[in-house]
């Protein structure tokens, strides 16, 4: 085995994969801009942005389909940059499943192993394993064509796992489902994750999809990294206002900064200590608290109610002519459109964006 | 951290388009290079240097004027013919469930690819003198034996059949990619039924129905074969004229002028078709574009005072009882129609089983003594050989060079793409007699006139359109990600084709060889020119021998192109993927 530790020397655990300075230009645009990751081994991580914003450019260079422009990708301490698609230790699910239409599902899920020289004894025994695994035994004589939307995605998933491949990479796998079956899918997903111990690189441009599954996120806008953390760090911490608006609803006030307030637009507004001129605050709309319009930070009218069950959002609109998001968790009654209220909230639940 | 460099594996990607280079450069050599000489000599005079003596020559004579009129109005009127008959024929296929379609479809398919010569031959024999219908109008009193043939009706009738197939199979993919519910949603505008079809069908339609009318004009102006067995010498044409003035004169500056003439007239209703809908719509591809000014405003005003008309008429017919649902109406003409395509080639068939010395309806006796002949007979046999193997050899050359090409243009992101594709479909836009002339010319130069290679060479070069569309269509709707899919999973690019991309595309690559094969199989022009009456193909021996005189024999000939017709239609049928 070539040199384990030729690009990892400082820390003691070696990422699975590695994207070192990774750029993709398509003529004159850039796609991606000079990206750096590291995957550990066993997570699951999902590429996280909105469509265009280089997710599936970037699992095309790390499967290598696509040729970086320059940079390079380690899987396992490996320069493996320039290794042919073929000869990587990774499996990949489409995201419109790239189910061979002349194979039935069994021949479609023994194809890499057929092409790996497996004896044929040893392809059937895998075949029915991960059939079971996915829950399809009955379907393996069946075309692809002949299944629903569902039950091709988990033939998609069975074909990839068949080989075990150390790394598995998903471009937006579940995109083509309803939501019922997309829910069940990504508990599949987690449990097969658990399971085979696999390390999942998962694209997705619905953040709900995202928090449920991740254990990291790696946020993605326009070719950058915006953010990379757990689920929890990204919605908590945002680290700037992209991250802040794509993950949760948001509210966010700009102005100077004076004598400990911030001067915005729409009033004024306690600062909290570190923050610099250009900065903004950011509120979460369940952390807004409704009060009387003499005693919040901010007053304003209720101008809609959106009832979703578990909780309600409120649009209220400032004298500024700003809207603010406010939830109120079921159980407390309703203001009603038109009334006048007061927006209040604790200073730990502000946080800075820039 | 540190920059890290680009991989210096990095090499210079070929565009896919190379691999339209073998075609192209036959493309060129065969056709581009040989008419443009032969143009280029139209412009000289015997002794070399430039003149426009031919051209004066041909407008000056007035038979040649005539034989331009008359083939520019045989091919108009063919034309509207082909356009009003197969309109509704299109549209009651486009309104068909898909299930019934396919099977209807094949109804229209096997005329469209039974060979020119044999349906004309067909109607030679039912509109005689002592033919068919004939008999039956003798037999119910009208008039002693009437003699239908050679006439300018029968002329536009059997030419206007002949191809209308190619103009309702032209229109059927435009009219299958507009939205009948959109018509449902007019009528839930407060629409009538007329004015719903007239105001959004019909002008959704008009690309495909000026794709049709343009194929079949182009195809009619090198048409000769109607003329020439159903016609009067009033009925001459340009390919009549072309054959006996270079086959038997070698007057090639007339040839020269005449190509120039069809060429340009092809070109001008090219340019003008490209001006209103887009070149691309030919092949169904619907265009974004929104014609305006002087035509579409024309277009306004036919549209709404045809859907004023349809009312009227709509009111009027109410009245008339058991025409108040007049959806039967449009089956029974199309099922007509149909039969008309169909009924007279099966009709005459079995006068080839006849026992007398001569065709005749309803044979008298049964036997298989013309069959006899015709296998006793070396000239036929040896065509029959012949023709095989030309159609062989040329569906091979044409599949390998246009299945590699068509390939390339799908592939590729060029733009030089488009150019390669109209490139590609020269042969099926440039009037057939032309590119026989050309390579005619060609040919006599080089020592192929009268070789089966020669002729194996032409058909190759018209064969080449349909076998490139017919693979380009499969490569264009090929999911590549399958190939991407196949090597993430660890196939070699070897293994890719092997497993993946070949098993997919087989059947319709077999079925363009088969269709290949069939369109040599049949071709006339190319091996009356190139086959300088020595080497006889199947199609060619028939037409000698029509001109001869009809016989039994020409009959069981006929079964024959048939058989092998339908068996390799249905063959390719069924092989290409659906
Ligand atoms: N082969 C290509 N040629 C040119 N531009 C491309 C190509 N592939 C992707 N792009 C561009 O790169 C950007 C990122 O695309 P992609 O990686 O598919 O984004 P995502 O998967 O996040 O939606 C897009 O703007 C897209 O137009
Ligand atoms: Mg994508």
């Amino acid at each position: 085995m070539p040199s384990q530790s030729q690009f990892s020397p400082q820390a003691g655990i070696s990422p699975k994969l590695s994207v070192r300075g990774i750029r993709k230009d398509y003529g004159a645009t850039t796609v991606l801009h000079a990206l750096d990751l590291n995957v550990h081994s066993g997570e699951l991580l999902t590429l996280l942005g909105p469509s265009g914003s280089g997710k599936t450019t970037l699992l095309q260079i790390i499967c290598g389909l696509v040729e970086p422009t320059s940079g390079r990708l380690f899987i396992d301490g490996r320069d493996e940059t320039s290794l042919p698609v073929n000869q990587r230790d990774i499996g990949v699910v489409f995201q419109n499943y790239a189910l061979f239409p002349h194979l039935t599902v069994k021949e479609n899920i023994a194809f890499p192993l057929q092409m790996r020289r497996l004896p044929a004894t040893e392809i059937d025994k895998r075949v029915a394993e991960v059939l079971d695994m996915v829950n399809l035994g009955h379907t393996a004589d069946r075309l692809p064509k002949a299944l629903s939307g569902g039950q091709q995605q988990r033939v998609a998933l069975a074909r990839c796992l068949v080989y075990r491949p150390s790394v598995i990479l998903m471009d937006e796998p579940l995109g083509a489902l309803d939501r019922k079956l997309r829910e069940s899918m990504q508990i599949e997903i987690k449990r097969i994750h658990r399971e085979t111990g696999a390390t999942i690189i998962f694209v997705t441009h619905d953040q709900e999809e995202a928090l449920a599954l991740s254990d990291r996120i790696c946020l993605m806008n326009d070719g950058v990294i915006a953010q990379v953390g757990t689920p929890q760090e990204i919605y908590e911490a945002p680290a700037n206002r992209f991250s802040a608006e794509f993950i949760g609803l948001s509210n966010i006030f700009d102005g100077d900064i004076a004598d400990g307030m911030l001067r915005s637009a729409d009033g004024n507004i306690p600062a909290v200590a570190g923050m610099q001129a250009g900065d903004g605050l950011m509120v979460r709309p369940e952390h807004i608290a409704l009060t009387d319009p003499a005693q919040g930070f901010l007053s304003g009218t209720v101008t809609e109610t959106v009832y979703a069950g578990a909780d309600t959002r409120l649009l209220v609109a400032l004298e500024s002519g700003k809207s603010i998001i406010v939830r109120q968790a079921a159980g407390f009654p309703i203001a009603p459109i038109g009334s006048s209220v007061g927006l209040t909230w604790q200073s730990s639940a502000i946080r800075i964006v820039r | 951290m540190a920059e890290w460099q680009s991989p210096s594996r990095r090499r210079f990607k070929l565009d896919p388009l190379w691999l339209a280079g073998p075609g192209i450069f036959y493309l060129v050599l065969l056709l581009i290079v040989p008419a443009a000489g032969l143009m280029f000599l139209s412009f000289r005079d015997s002794s070399g240097s430039l003149s426009f003596e031919t051209y004066r020559q041909m407008f000056g004579a007035g038979i040649y004027v005539q034989v331009l009129i008359n083939t520019f109005s045989i091919a108009m009127q063919t034309t509207i013919a082909c356009l009003l008959v197969g309109y509704p024929l299109a549209y009651w296929l486009a309104k068909m469930p898909e299930k019934r379609r396919r099977l209807v479809m094949w109804l229209v398919l096997l005329p469209f690819w039974m060979s020119a010569l044999l349906k004309n031959f067909a109607w030679m024999v039912l509109l005689s003198r002592r033919g068919v219908l004939s008999q039956i109008l003798t037999g119910m009193g009208i008039g002693g034996p009437v003699d239908l043939l050679y006439g300018r009706g029968v002329v536009v009738f059997a030419m206007a059949h002949t191809m209308l197939p190619l103009a309702a199979l032209t229109m059927l993919p435009t009219l299958l990619s507009i939205d009948l519910g959109l018509a449902r949603a007019a009528k839930t505008l407060g629409a009538s039924g007329g004015q719903a079809f007239w105001r959004i069908v019909f002008p959704l339609s008009m690309p495909g129905v000026a794709a049709a009318g343009l194929l079949v004009f182009i195809s009619s102006l090198g048409f000769f074969i109607t003329p020439a067995l159903l016609g009067s010498p009033r009925e001459t044409v340009i390919g009549q004229l072309l054959i006996t003035q270079v086959q038997q004169l070698l007057n090639w500056q007339l040839a020269g002028a005449i190509a120039v003439m069809l060429l340009v007239v092809t070109l001008a209703v090219c340019l003008v078709y490209d001006r209103a809908f887009g070149i691309s719509a030919v092949s169904g591809e619907r265009s974004d574009r929104r014609s305006t000014g002087l035509f579409a405003r024309i277009g306004t005003v036919v549209i709404a005072s045809a859907a004023r008309v349809t009312d009227i008429l709509a009111g009027v017919l109410d009245v008339v009882p058991g025409l108040r649902r007049r959806g039967w109406l449009l089956d029974a003409f199309c099922v007509l129609v149909m039969a008309m395509l169909l009924v007279p080639v099966l009709i005459f068939l079995p006068m080839a089983f006849g026992s007398s010395s001569f065709l005749e309806f309803p044979p008298r006796g049964y036997s298989l003594r013309w069959f006899e002949t015709y296998w006793n007979s070396s000239n036929w046999t040896g065509a029959t050989m012949r023709s095989f193997g030309i159609a062989i050899v040329s569906a091979l050359l044409a599949s390998a060079m246009g299945g590699i090409a068509a390939f390339g243009v799908a592939r590729s992101k060029s733009r030089i793409g488009n150019v390669a594709f109209l490139l590609f479909m020269l042969p099926m836009i440039i009037p057939n007699i032309v590119i026989a002339v050309a390579l005619f010319y060609l040919f006599a130069q080089i020592g192929l006139i009268a070789t089966d290679a020669g002729i194996a060479l032409g058909h190759t070069l018209t064969a080449l359109p349909v076998v490139f569309v017919i693979i380009l269509t499969t490569f264009k709707n090929y999911d590549w990600r399958l190939d991407q899919a196949a090597a993430t999973l660890g196939a070699t690019r070897m293994g890719t084709v092997r497993k993946v991309t070949w098993p997919i595309v087989k059947g319709s690559v077999v079925a363009a060889f088969l269709f290949g094969f069939l369109h040599s199989f049949e071709e006339l022009t190319i091996a009356l020119f190139v086959g300088g009456g020595v080497r006889q193909t199947l199609p060619k021996q028939m037409w000698d021998d029509v001109l001869l005189q009809v016989s039994p024999t020409l009959a069981a000939a006929s079964v024959i192109i048939l058989a092998v017709v339908t068996v390799v239609f249905v063959a390719a049928e069924r092989a290409r993927p659906r």
